[in-house]
Parts: C-alpha cells; structure tokens; sequence
C-alpha cells in the first residue's frame, strides 16, 4: 500500500510536468483525467493482481501439481474462481484505497454518466479475467521449461507499460498505439481506465476485452491439456 | 585471515551463478530490460513534449542513466537485505549474529546477484549516449565527476537500503515501506527533481538524499543553473553526502542490530 502510494505520487507528478510542457493537455488527458488515471491505474494493479504469484508453476516444480490434477475438477476453473473470491477483497483493500486517495486530494475526474460506474466494474471484472489467463499461461510453461522464472520477471518488467500503467497508451507514438491495441495488453489496465474516463466507446472497449478473456482462457485450456499429457506419475 | 573469507565468500556465489548459464542469461536480459523499461517511458512522453521541467531529452536522459547506473551497483551489493525481514522472522539473524564477522557484510555477501549486472549495463550505455548528446565544456573536473557521480550514488542508494530495512528489526513486515524507500528513491531520482511537489521533493530529494545522485551533479555537469535555487556547487558535493549518508546509516544499523531480539525458535 505505501509502496502503490508513493509510485502514484511519483507517477502523477511527471506526468502533470509533461502536460505542462504541452500546454496542458496531451491526447484528451488533462490534469483531473490524468490524475485519475494514475489513482485508478494503481488501484486496479492490486485488484487484477497483475503481479501475481507462481504458485501453480512452483506446484508444477515441485509435484504437487499431481494432487490438482487427481481432484474431480477443471484446474483452470478452480484457480480462476480462486482468483476472483480473491478480488473480492481486493476490492477494498487494493482498488478502493489509491483511488478514494486520488479521488480526495487530487483533481479527479468523475464520470459525466452515472451508467460509466457499472460498465467500469464490469470492464474491471473482464481484465481481472484476462490478468488470470495470462499468469495461467506462464504458470503452465512450466510443464516444458520446469524453472519459467525468467519467463515470469519478463512479464513482471513489460507488462506495466504494454498495458499502459505507467504511461496512458494514447501518449504512444501513432504506430506503437496501433498495434498494441491489436494485443491484448490495454484489456488489462487502459481498457477499465478508458471505460471510467468516457475516452472511446464503452461497448467497443468492452466487447475487445471480453474476445481477448475468450481467446487467452482458450490458449490457457488448450495450454493445460497438452501439458497434462506430459505428466508422470512415479509411485503413489 | 577475515579479510580472505569476503572474497571466497564472493567467489563461490558468482561460481555457482554461472553454473546454470542459460537461466543467467535470461535473467540478464530481463534485467537488462527492466532497466530499459523507465527508458521507454521517457521516450515515449518525449515524443509529445519538448522539454520536461526545463530539460531537454538527453538531458533527462542523463539523469536517468546516472540514478540508474548507481541503482544497479547499490542493487548489487545492497539488493539482499530485503531478504531481511525473512532472516528476523525466521530467526535466522541469529546465525549472522554468531559468526565473528560484522553483520551487515555478511548479509550484503549472502547473494550477490550477478545478474544484476545487466542493470548496471543498461545504465552505462544509456549514460554514454548522453554524454555523447549533451552540450559539456569538458575539464578534468568534469570528467572525474562524471566518474564518480555513479559510484557516489550507488553508496547512497546503499545508505538508503540499510536505513529503510533497519525498520524491519522493529516492525517485521516492514519491507513494503522499505521497497517504497528504496525503489521509490530509484524512480524519482530518474527526473528533474524541479517536476516534484514541495513536500514530495523535499522527503525523497533532501531527507533521503536522492537529488545527489542524479540531479545535481547533472546540473554542475551541464553547467545549468538550478530553477529551486541552490547554488552551483551543490552539484560537486555528492561524495560528501554519500559519506555522511554511509555514517549515518552504519550507526543506525548498530542501533537497529542492538534492538534485535530473536524470535525465540
């Protein structure tokens, strides 16, 4: 939390020295919609948990993993559904926190509709979707590659400006914003963000999410079913 | 014979780091990345703004490439005590406490992490295309500035990682505060210290004394005029903060060891 704090804090002052040097706006960011932007940036971090563990791949290490796949369940779901009891409190430990501070010492940009705060949840429910199928995957890579911790501080070190945590992805050079959107990256962060702002259309950015948790959910499936060929059981 | 034991203690970790070389070199590289990450987010605001708090982008860049080189040395050396609080909660302090060698070079020696060099790699080769890019009136001084700024910084990043940690010995899970201290102090030296509020600039540039590690020397190598005020041989004096900052923090950590109380297990 004082960790999420300071960096918001950091975060939001180079950003308002940025539109400063632009006369105070850069792409449909002014100071309150930037402001809120970072607040519910970090918020969403903790809530999507973005950086979570590898459990699973230290499961899939040790052999444990064994014991989730004897049990009369789908993996996938199991752990899914884990993930979202967990964001339950999440919710008012990790999103409601940063952003109840953005929203009372700092400009902030509320939403002009009031229908922007459900699609918001909704959209923020999508990408916690989407956070779980991507850690999935790389938990699964370590059915092959036994130690995926490289493949893990990877993502660790990129996800946070691919999916526009750090920097708003419409601050991106044309080219770069185009093809980032073609990724499911923004579905992560930009997209709720987006969402709350009223920058886009909501149904747009909520039917681009909801494809990519379809598509990345399906990659996780299919991921796991041919990773569970591999295994062997020694012994009992 | 103890001055023998550090660097065959040195020695055996590196040895077994590079024993698996294909998970070092991912690690590398994805430390190398991490270092480019900030990169790129300068890059990118940089193509909508000219200038941020007054400096130019290699400028900024300058900045950055110093607190980042100086971060990866301080990580290198310094990077293990966050491993700490698991060491107090454990118990395991007590061990360090046994062995007739000060406790903070066993703790700082425990896991140097090679790959960590890959951050100070990224921080070099930034800094040299800076420097390459940026108006200097070169002098001897100037150039033994430059040299020393980094390792200056990396003392005082240091200062920082014991100070910040040293809380760990009262309130146990107290690495969050730490990690904000530490890396917090990383991504704001990264900028012109001037884009700060006052009340922010004043705790991470002045009581933690981050706005030596980049920003001043920058300035005094730039030969620009503070826009806060502060004369320009401020921007000479970073080996002397970080001596002070390395005092300060060697006394708080005998106070912190003194209060140490084991876990009892």
């Amino acid at each position: 939390m004082t960790t999420n704090v300071v960096f918001g804090l950091l975060r939001v002052a180079v950003l308002v020295a940025a539109l400063k040097a632009a006369d105070g706006e850069i792409a449909d960011y002014g100071i309150a919609a930037t402001n809120t932007y970072v607040w519910i940036g970090q918020g969403l971090l903790g809530f999507i948990l973005l950086w979570g563990t590898n459990e699973l791949a230290e499961r899939v290490r040790s052999g444990d993993v064994v014991v989730d796949l004897y049990r009369p369940w789908n993996l996938q779901s199991a752990l899914l559904a884990e993930d979202v009891g967990r964001s339950g409190f999440a919710f008012l430990t990790r999103l409601a926190p940063p952003v109840l501070f953005g929203m009372l010492l700092f400009p902030f940009q509320f939403p002009e509709n009031a229908v922007q705060w459900p699609l918001f949840l909704v959209s923020a429910l999508i990408a916690l979707v989407i956070s779980f199928a991507f850690r999935f995957l790389i938990d699964v890579s370590a059915f092959w590659l036994i130690d995926n911790r490289g493949l893990y501080g990877f993502w660790n070190v990129t996800s946070g400006l691919l999916c526009g945590l750090t920097v708003p992805i419409a601050f991106f050079p044309e080219w770069a914003r185009e093809a980032l959107w073609m990724t499911p990256f923004p579905a992560l962060l930009q997209a709720p963000i987006d969402v709350f702002l009223g920058h886009g259309s909501a149904p747009k950015l909520l039917l681009y999410q909801a494809f990519w948790a379809v598509v990345m959910l399906g990659l996780g499936h299919l991921a796991l079913q041919r990773a569970v060929r591999k295994v062997v059981v020694q012994g009992g | 014979m103890a001055d023998l034991i550090y660097p065959r203690l040195i020695g055996a970790r590196l040895r077994s780091q590079l024993s698996y070389r294909a998970s070092f070199a991912m690690d590398f590289v994805t430390q190398v990345i991490a270092q480019c990450y900030e990169l790129l987010v300068i890059l990118v605001l940089f193509t909508q703004i000219t200038a941020l708090g007054g400096f130019t982008k290699n400028e900024v860049l300058l900045m950055y490439a110093f607190a980042g080189a100086a971060f990866g040395v301080a990580d290198l050396f310094a990077g293990q005590l966050d491993n700490l609080p698991t060491y107090i909660r454990t118990g395991t302090f007590d061990v360090l406490l046994m062995r007739p060698l000060g406790t903070l070079p066993q703790i700082m020696c425990s896991d140097i992490r090679l790959r960590r060099i890959g951050r100070i790699t990224g921080g070099i080769a930034v800094l040299a295309y800076a420097l390459a890019n940026v108006p200097v009136d070169w002098s001897p001084a100037k150039v033994a500035l430059t040299v020393v700024t980094p390792i200056a910084g990396a003392v005082i990043y240091s200062a920082v990682w014991v100070v910040a940690c040293s809380v760990c010995f009262w309130i146990v899970e107290g690495r969050e505060f730490a990690n904000a201290v530490t890396y917090g102090s990383n991504a704001f030296t990264s900028y012109p210290i001037n884009v700060y509020s006052r009340p922010l600039r004043w705790v991470m540039a002045f009581v933690v004394p981050g706005a030596f590690v980049a920003y001043y020397p920058s300035l005094a190598l730039l030969g620009k005029q503070d826009p806060l005020g502060l004369p320009g041989w401020v921007g000479w004096t970073s080996p002397l903060v970080a001596a002070l900052a390395a005092a300060a923090a060697g006394l708080v950590w005998r106070f912190a060891v003194r209060h140490y109380r084991g876990t009892g297990s």
